[in-house]
């Protein structure tokens, strides 16, 4: 928490953030995002990189969400000597 | 000189010690370091200890899932997942916050004492040309990408947008890396039930 308080001291004494900064944010963002990443990375327009961060969000909750299902699935629809067996390996 | 075994309390605490030693080396460095800086700060989603240390997180968790009711039981493994996941980020986020405190239900209004305010348009003379901001404000066509993606994140409905930029780049990192954990545990569990079945069969 303090290197936040500080990051933003540094960074904003008058409590603006310049425009340079959401730059820089936007870049960071947009080397998190696959597609974009393997395009040349100038060219990118900001609403571009949004609109991609919100796909690529959407699309990872949903495979979390997926996940999840198939593990409660694996976790229920076993027998008993199974689901011992699957719960020593998660007690590991 | 010892070689630390891997074990979890180990590794937290060289991560402890290594960000102290950073965060002191961060003043005498000039602001591109200090940048750099603060990428390793928050925890590495993509190094294998986070990952290690998620997983067992995640493992202990999910133990504690009872398969009550069938509707609810792929929301209850996922609601586990984000709870370890928000424990693993040590509460730095906004994100991991919000996840905390909506399992907890405790309504906690932390607001920030110096909220971000738009930029005067005289400092904008940079060569470089703002879409998001023009004479103060907003632009409209990107205010509603900026609301949406601000609701995809938890807890950044109402946050203005430098803060949900930085929610989402440490956001996304954190969600790819419970991707990893989860189907590497599905994985796991799926090959050993089926060796198991076959065994026992």
């Amino acid at each position: 928490m303090s290197s936040r308080r500080s990051r933003s001291r540094q960074t904003s004494s008058s409590r603006n953030i310049t425009d340079d900064q959401i730059h820089d944010l936007v870049s960071k963002l947009q080397q998190l995002l696959p597609e974009i990443r393997n395009r040349s990375s100038d060219k990118v327009s900001a609403s571009r990189v949004l609109q991609e961060t919100c796909n690529y969000i959407r699309n990872l909750n949903r495979e979390v969400d997926d996940l999840s299902e198939r593990l409660s699935e694996l976790l229920a629809t076993t027998d008993t000597a199974q689901a011992a067996i699957i719960r020593n390996l998660l007690m590991q | 000189m010892t070689s630390p075994s891997t074990t979890i309390p180990n590794i937290v605490t060289n991560t402890d010690i290594s960000r102290d030693t950073r965060r002191k080396k961060r003043k005498n460095k000039t602001q591109k370091h200090h940048q750099q800086d603060q990428i390793q700060i928050n925890p590495k989603w993509k190094s294998q200890e986070q990952q290690q240390i998620y997983s067992t997180k995640l493992r202990q968790a999910i133990t504690r899932v009872n398969s009550s009711s069938t509707p609810r039981r792929g929301k209850a493994v996922r609601e586990a997942a984000d709870r370890a996941l928000a424990v693993t980020a040590r509460g730095r986020t906004r994100w991991s916050r919000t996840i905390l405190m909506t399992r907890l239900k405790i309504k906690f209004r932390k607001k920030k004492p110096n909220r971000v305010t738009a930029l005067p348009s005289t400092r904008s003379k940079k060569s470089r040309v703002n879409v998001f901001r023009l004479k103060g404000k907003v632009v409209p066509s990107m205010q509603r990408k900026v609301r949406f993606l601000g609701g995809l994140v938890p807890g950044c409905k109402k946050e203005p947008l430098p803060v949900i930029l930085e929610e989402a780049i440490d956001y996304i990192p954190a969600l790819e890396m419970q991707v990893r954990a989860m189907s590497a545990l599905f994985n796991l569990l799926s090959a050993s039930t089926s060796g198991a079945g076959v065994s026992s069969g």
